[in-house]
């Protein structure tokens, strides 16, 4: 792995917390997801309608790259064709996969949803940042059984050595139930290093996302 | 009919999750498509679904739909002539 690449930014929701480049932004005890989605979407102003509408993996995973992107402009430093997002989750869409099973599960009420068909599939959540954020580049979403820094070094680090992406979010979407975890990190190719960027490589990845 | 419509502008938010809509922020007579709700493909089928299940109607041919999915109006009507809401 060439050392040339940084971590720039983080973001991770959970425990009922928002937290940014290790600053506590948002707390809310909620019962569930939806509402403490809810009340991040109504805390940070967001204005997006197209959030109603999507399952709740969709819904954290949107979130956590809104408030990761924040300010930092990324649009303006690189194209969208060389910002990519790799993603990896253990439940895939298994939390929506069963609220589809509740509409066909009864013959005499056979009644699919086309909005809730739609999202079971894990990779529909990176769809939703590229249309946000218009991003053209690599996208790839892993199931595994539990985050793999290793994994998720290596791999980026092959897309950005052979100039397939400069810049691209990483991290794991989480949701099952009412259990949901996301930590998303900004990589960075040839950033300099300013206060609060720190080496991109396993180790790093790790000791981020171990810091509850 | 106005009963009619108001209740399928409060079943329409539900359907399509437009939490941020109120029955009376739906003009009944605007375009429901690209500009009024600006609302997609994917809405348009759960609208279908809404008809069948709520009004036991099935919309038969993409031109059909075109014309039922205009507006909300158009849907009451549709509902209206088929008589089983």
């Amino acid at each position: 792995m060439k050392k040339n690449s940084v971590i720039s930014g983080y973001c991770s929701i959970r425990n009922n917390k928002v937290v940014v480049d290790d600053k506590l932004l948002f707390e809310c005890p909620s019962e569930n997801f939806g509402g403490f989605a809810a009340a991040i979407y109504r805390h940070f102003s967001i204005s997006y309608p197209k959030f109603h509408k999507m399952d709740n993996l969709g819904k954290l995973g949107f979130l956590s790259a809104e408030l990761l992107l924040k300010e930092r402009n990324i649009n303006e430093r690189y194209s969208g064709e060389k910002t990519g997002i790799i993603l990896m989750n253990s439940a895939s869409s298994l939390d929506t996969d069963r609220r589809h099973q509740e509409t066909i599960k009864n013959r005499n009420e056979y009644f699919p949803s086309p909005a809730v068909f739609v999202y079971t599939l894990p990779n529909v959540v990176i769809g939703e940042i590229c249309i946000r954020h218009k991003f053209f580049g690599e996208g790839n979403f892993f199931v595994m059984e539990k985050f793999n820094p290793s994994f998720m070094a290596d791999y980026l680090s092959q897309l950005i050595d052979n100039n397939i992406v400069e810049c691209c979010i990483a991290g794991w979407v989480e949701i099952d139930g009412d259990n949901f975890e996301s930590v998303l990190f900004l990589v960075e190719k040839n950033r300099g290093t300013e206060t609060g960027i720190v080496n991109f490589e396993a180790a790093t990845i790790e000791l981020i996302y171990n810091s509850k | 009919m106005e009963e009619l419509v108001q209740k399928l502008k409060e079943e329409i938010i539900t359907a399509l999750n437009l939490s941020e809509m109120k029955p009376e922020n739906i003009d009944e007579k605007a375009p429901l498509f690209v500009d009024g709700l600006g609302l997609d493909s994917i809405d348009a089928l759960e609208l279908t679904v809404l008809l069948e299940k709520k009004y036991g109607l099935k919309i038969n041919t993409a031109e059909e739909g075109k014309k039922v999915l205009y507006s909300v109006n158009s849907m009451a009507e549709f509902i209206r002539e088929n008589n089983k809401g």
